[in-house]
């Protein structure tokens, strides 16, 4: 169950040049802007794009290798995919849909019908079960999409932008079901988005595309907060805050207050932050940020156009700077630092996340 | 009250096509129109049945109804995977395939039935050998009008089907490719439901044009009672001998092909925009 590619292949402009490798169960994200090569990638390993040079293997088998002349078609790679639109069958009904895979490799009608309707249930779809496919929500149908991938017990799952067409509920919902799916029954997951929010919530590890070509790569706390160009800087690096928002603050486990916009929905919530949107100061300012708190240094990566400060204290931060900020401010790691952060610069979704209890129809296996 | 009236008919003149454009495409749907006025004029309404009741009407109308039944089929079978090739498969040489393929479309038919003359019969091409072989003589049989008809009709559905082909969005092939369905099970499954409203389009107006077949049909087939004389080649022949009867046979034609047209309205607006009831 684990992946191994080490291929190129042309794409548009450039030319795509991967190398990586996925551990038995690890889920690795590919992070990087439209146009840079991640669909590509996911496609050549799931045979729907030939590649030029290299090799791809799935849990050890070869599927591709251009010096061999050997090419798995896409039906016997056993992998699941989810695409960006779901591309359900609309003419079959859901629960068709997701024993469609079964059915393709020959299982017999009822049997796939009563393995898919028992993945229905595990993702809380089988209400859905006789509906058609355009009836249903983009989030319902990306949900229906992840199970009809799943059904086939496919080696490897391979998710397109999974949530990138979603409303930000439907965004929570998909991500809740997959951080169940990684708890309960994990799979190896290779998974592309530009949206680093999918990264934090599901990723062991990522790896970041810029033209073709991986720019970096490891776990993404330290890709966060060492970011090697500006425009990784840009995607990755929010500062998530879990908590409840109560009263037009979100309040996280140790009691931190998080002061959030006034329209935001009570209840669960996380709460990002971008890092240039935290001020520092080396007195406590004065000045409209509602929120404020006395904070420490604990990593600084300093970048001729940058500064990133990694801060600890009661709500963990990470703060962007001006070279010459930072330098104004003599700032340096161990320091005791106040950081500022305006309530309109908090931007807040709900959280579906895996502190929620899972619904009681849903059986847990 | 009277101020919402007038926003109404305000706002409906915003839309409305200046009135120059309206007085001249009056004039193209009289242009179309009046024809048909005329034969339901000219008709003798109070022999009507009898005429269209003889036996030479009834067989004319049996065997295009046979044959064109046969052209459709054969169009089905031999144009969906033609349809298919042109549309997925790049070979050197596609376009002009594809263009002799679509060629007897805008062909005059007489001239498509001399062609096939020259390929099918008796000193033709293939002719000789077709009845040294099997004993099949195409030309001047029942078999001969469904050759003619099906050449001349078969690329309405081609058309039809291979643009609804280009049109789908390939992802969901190749979803079901990642599921483990092989190309054929996944033309059955996802393909062929998905351009099922082009089909039946294609299949319908394939049919209507095979019905109304006439010049490949009198070269190629010649003109037999119950063998080959079809309905538009009654039609024809009854102007100079019954002019009665062949209105009565035009008019029973226009039915046909106007129900038709309204059918295939709905088939795709079926296919497309109203919502399929949910069981």
């Amino acid at each position: 169950m684990s992946i191994d590619a080490r291929f190129s292949v042309q794409h548009d402009e450039f030319e795509l040049t991967i190398d990586l490798s996925l551990a038995d169960g690890e889920v690795l994200a590919v992070l990087g802007p439209n146009g840079s090569g991640k669909s590509t990638l996911l496609n050549a390993i799931a045979g729907l794009q030939p590649i030029d040079n290299g090799a791809i293997s799935i849990d050890g088998n070869v599927v591709d290798d251009v010096g061999h002349s050997t090419f798995v078609l896409p039906e016997h790679r056993h992998v699941g995919v989810v695409f960006q639109n779901s591309e359900l069958f609309d003419n079959l009904s859901v629960l068709e849909n997701v024993a469609f895979g079964l059915r393709a490799r020959g299982t017999k009608r009822t049997v796939a019908r009563a393995t898919a309707t028992g993945w229905l249930e595990r993702f809380s779809l089988e209400q859905f079960a006789q509906r058609r496919p355009k009836s249903l929500s983009g989030g319902q149908a990306q949900r229906v999409a992840l199970a009809r991938a799943l059904a086939s017990a496919p080696s490897v799952l391979l998710l397109d932008e999974p949530t990138s067409a979603l409303d930000v509920r439907a965004k929570a919902e998909i991500r809740r079901d997959l951080l169940r799916l990684r708890r309960e029954h994990p799979v190896t997951t290779l998974l592309v988005t530009h949206d680093p929010v999918d990264a934090f919530a599901l990723a062991d590890r990522v790896i970041v595309l810029e033209e073709g070509r991986i720019v970096q790569s490891g776990a993404l706390d330290e890709v966060a907060s060492h970011p090697q160009s500006r425009h990784i800087a840009d995607m990755v690096g929010l500062s998530l805050v879990r908590g409840d928002v109560r009263d037009g603050a979100l309040v996280t486990a140790t009691g931190a207050r998080l002061v959030v916009p006034a329209d935001a929905a009570f209840g669960p919530s996380v709460a990002s932050i971008r890092p240039t949107a935290v001020s520092l100061h080396r007195s406590q300012p004065e000045g409209s940020a509602r929120n404020m708190w006395e904070m420490t240094v604990s990593d600084l990566d300093r970048q001729p156009e940058r500064v990133r400060a990694r801060l600890a204290g009661p709500i963990p931060l990470l703060a962007e700077l001006t070279p010459a900020g930072a330098e104004a401010l003599s700032l340096d790691i161990g320091d005791s630092v106040w950081a500022a952060v305006k309530a309109s610069d908090v931007s807040v979704t709900p959280d579906l996340g895996p502190s929620q209890p899972a619904p009681t129809n849903c059986p847990i296996r | 009250m009277n101020q919402l009236r007038s926003t109404r008919k305000r706002s409906v003149g915003l839309r409305r096509p200046p009135v120059a454009i309206i007085a001249i495409a009056a004039i193209a749907i009289a242009f179309f129109m009046l024809p048909f006025i005329g034969l339901l004029w000219r008709v003798p309404w109070s022999d009507a049945w009898s005429l269209f009741t003889t036996t030479s009407s009834l067989t004319a109308l049996r065997l295009s109804l046979e044959t064109s039944l046969w052209a459709t089929g054969l169009s089905i079978l031999f144009g969906v995977p033609l349809a298919w090739v042109l549309a997925r498969f790049g070979f050197p040489g596609r376009r002009i395939v594809r263009a002799l393929c679509l060629l007897s479309l805008v062909l005059p038919p007489v001239v498509g039935g001399v062609a096939l003359f020259a390929a099918y019969g008796r000193r033709g091409l293939l002719g000789d050998s077709l009845f040294e072989l099997f004993g099949v003589r195409l030309p001047f049989s029942t078999a001969g009008v469904v050759l003619a008809q099906t050449f001349i009709a078969m690329p309405f559905l081609v058309l039809t089907v291979e643009a609804a082909l280009r049109g789908l969005d390939q992802r969901a092939e190749d979803a079901a490719r990642t599921l483990g369905a092989s190309r054929w099970y996944a033309f059955r499954r996802v393909t062929l439901p998905a351009i099922r409203p082009a089909l039946i389009a294609g299949a319908v107006l394939a049919w209507a044009r095979a019905l109304g077949e006439f010049g490949a049909t009198i070269t190629f087939a010649g003109n037999f009672p119950g063998r080959t004389q079809t309905m538009p080649l009654s039609v024809y022949l009854a102007l100079e001998s019954n002019p009665g009867q062949a209105l009565v046979l035009s008019v029973v034609m226009i039915a046909i092909s106007f129900g038709v047209l309204l059918s295939l309205r709905d088939q795709w607006l079926g296919g497309s925009t109203t919502p399929r009831t949910s069981r």
